[in-house]
């Protein structure tokens, strides 16, 4: 099997609890992620799905550079993520990317459409002048927003769903080889979404790109993913491929997880009122 | 027990008055859960704040339309008087739990707080345990002494819920009150809702754009297209046979158990603004069965159906999905 492009080995995360009642107690430690490896491979989609507050942002900003772990490693192609320095730190910079629920909010405000994406293509790949307009187009039409409306725009000028590509857009000007996704599409629309998926799901194809894909949403795990990892406080519970794991899965989350997805059927309201009612004893 | 006739939402825009809503009538009864579903933008929240007269923006205002809540038109109210119907008559909860809860006191306080504005001072303290017990909050004496930070997201919705329904009101609006919420935790808030609205005879007014959601909470829904209701029918009709190209594009885009990248299905274009709104019928450039000289000429009305339900589409029911011409 090829490299991974990015890995994860026996990664753990402390952080301190804060208690208001012990102010003079000593420090209690929580374990956010405890002892996960994960490995990501040339355009593979790796789904992370877990509770609220099970780790999963916590490992993607361990993937990401953003928080060295307290145990265990991050390895870029290889090579352990702590030791790289020079040409070989930046090209993990600008490699591994990110995309959040609300990237499009984090667009500034000032900047035009075409400024924003322009930036990362003027520090990251340091194109000419010239040549950073042209590939600013070419993003721009890659995420299905022609240049010549959306260039000239504010970000508030925009709705919620062409925000988020313009946020795509901006991650992919790095050419990145992996991207952290952090519930990418759950602010969106059904039908933005099913465009931002299959857009997703090209650059795979044409480029290898890899996603670690976080959601809670089966729905685009199913449609996106390859593998799919579940996490429960800190830990990996259980782990496989999608169409498997999602047949018949094995752990107590996983099956209340499936249990809870919505289904558009209304059929499945008498049911549910049975259980309403069932769960609280009169 | 709520009627909305004709109700129009404006909104100044420097010298612009941009129309966010027109012409939207819909009921809730008692013990009836109604969805208001539609894109991002369609008008569903200006809609519920209508019903409000509570508007977060000081540019928005209703512009016509009445609004009848057992028997009592609330347009006709004033400022005051519709203070005194918020909370009491109607209660709401919105989106994003936190914003609305006072990071320094105790979620009881908070609860509580909406009684005495009221001046329900006698036994609120009771009041406020046998709500939060209501809202299925395990030891409900431990909670109410909680700071919201100590709490879930799932847990902090349940306060609001709590809140709102403190002085019993018959309607509570819910404005994406899961949203931000994940899979597991909004399957139990959901349930939660159905178990109050037969327990209490509780209408509700459930604005989403999650039609999962729908389907599994409510009896009626209405779906939004750029300010107005392009088809309204009862839940079981409107899944199995939408009629509007638009319903049936919303149902489509759904990622069901076959749905894979490579084969998903979208509607082209994007919600109109106010500013730029189509001539005729809304929908048109973004429908595959847009018949020019029929479809662009005046807006079409909603009508009933036989069979029940209504639409707004001149084609309507000429093919079971526009969008694949299956007569
Ligand atoms: N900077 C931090 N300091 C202290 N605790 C933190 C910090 N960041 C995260 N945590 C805690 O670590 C745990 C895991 O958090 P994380 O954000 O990774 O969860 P998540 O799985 O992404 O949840 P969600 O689905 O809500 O986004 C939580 O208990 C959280 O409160
Ligand atoms: N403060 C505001 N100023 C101008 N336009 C607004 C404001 N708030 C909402 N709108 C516009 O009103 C319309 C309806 O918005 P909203 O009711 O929030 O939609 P929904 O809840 O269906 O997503 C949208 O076109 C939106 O852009
Ligand atoms: S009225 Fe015409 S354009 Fe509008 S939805 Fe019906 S067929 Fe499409
Ligand atoms: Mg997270
Ligand atoms: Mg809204």
């Amino acid at each position: 099997m090829s490299t991974p492009i990015l890995e994860a080995r026996s990664v753990s995360q402390l952080f301190p609890i804060r208690s208001r009642q012990r102010l003079f107690a000593r420090t209690v430690m929580q374990r956010a992620v405890d002892g996960i490896s994960v490995s990501i491979h040339p355009g593979e989609v790796v789904a992370l799905v877990g509770e609220s507050g099970s780790g999963k942002s916590t490992l993607g900003r361990m993937l990401l550079g953003l928080l060295p772990p307290s145990e265990g490693s991050i390895h870029f192609r290889g090579e352990p993520v702590a030791g790289l320095s020079g040409d070989a730190a930046r090209r993990f910079r600008r490699e591994v990317q990110v995309v959040f629920q609300d990237t499009g909010a984090s667009l500034n405000p000032r900047h035009t459409i075409g400024q924003s994406v322009a930036l990362p293509l003027q520090h990251n790949l340091r194109l000419p002048a010239g040549e950073v307009g042209r590939r600013v187009d070419t993003l721009l039409d890659q995420v299905g927003l022609a240049p010549a409306r959306f260039r000239e725009r504010l970000p508030h000028e925009l709705s919620g769903g062409q925000r988020q590509r313009v946020g795509i857009a901006r991650a992919l000007a790095s050419e990145p080889s992996v991207i952290i996704a952090d519930e990418p599409v759950s602010a969106l629309d059904v039908s933005v979404r099913a465009q931002v998926l299959e857009l997703l799901d090209r650059l795979r194809r044409q480029r290898q790109l890899a996603y670690l894909f976080i959601t809670h949403d089966l729905g685009v795990v199913r449609a996106l993913a390859d593998r799919v990892l579940v996490m429960q406080g800190g830990q990996l519970v259980e782990s496989g491929e999608v169409d498997a794991l999602l047949t018949s899965p094995q752990h107590a989350y996983t099956q209340r997880l499936l249990a809870a997805t919505p289904v558009p059927d209304p059929a499945r309201q008498a049911q549910r009122l049975a259980q309403a009612l069932a769960g609280r004893p009169a | 027990m709520l009627e909305v006739r004709d109700l129009s939402v404006e909104i100044a825009a420097g010298r612009e008055k941009l129309r966010v809503v027109e012409g939207v009538s819909f009921s809730v009864g008692r013990g009836e859960a109604v969805g208001l579903v539609g894109e991002s933008g369609s008008g569903k929240s200006m809609s519920a704040f209508a019903i409000l007269n509570l508007f977060p923006s000081p540019h928005a205002r209703i512009a016509g339309g009445d609004i009848w809540l057992e028997g009592r038109n609330l347009r006709g109210l004033s400022a005051r008087e519709w203070r005194g119907v918020r909370g009491a008559q109607i209660g709401m909860v919105f989106q994003d739990p936190s914003s609305y809860l006072d990071p320094l006191i105790p979620v009881g306080r908070q609860v509580a707080e909406t009684l005495r504005a009221h001046g329900r001072n006698e036994g609120a303290e009771a009041r406020v345990l046998e709500l939060l017990d209501l809202m299925e909050l395990p030891s409900p004496a431990e909670v109410a002494r909680k700071y919201p930070h100590e709490l879930s997201g799932g847990m902090r919705q349940r306060i609001l819920i709590a809140a709102a329904l403190a002085l019993r009101p018959a309607l509570l609006i819910a404005d994406e009150p899961t949203t931000a919420l994940d899979v597991t935790v909004q399957a139990g808030i959901l349930d939660l809702l159905t178990r109050l609205r037969v327990e209490l005879d509780l209408g509700i007014l459930l604005i989403t754009h999650d039609l999962g959601v729908v389907a599994e909470t409510c009896q009626q829904v209405h779906v939004m297209y750029a300010g107005t209701i392009v088809e309204q029918n009862e839940v079981g009709a409107l899944f199995r046979q939408p009629r509007h190209p638009y319903s049936q594009g919303l149902l489509g885009s759904m990622l069901g158990p076959d749905s894979r990248a490579g084969n998903l299905f979208s509607i082209p274009g994007s919600v109109p603004g106010a500013r730029d709104m189509p001539a005729g019928c809304r929908f048109h450039p973004r429908c595959p069965i847009f018949q020019p000289g029929l479809c662009d000429t005046g807006e079409p009305a909603l009508v009933d159906r036989t069979g029940g339900g209504s639409d707004r589409c001149r084609r309507s029911g000429e093919f079971d999905n526009a969008w694949r011409r299956t007569a």
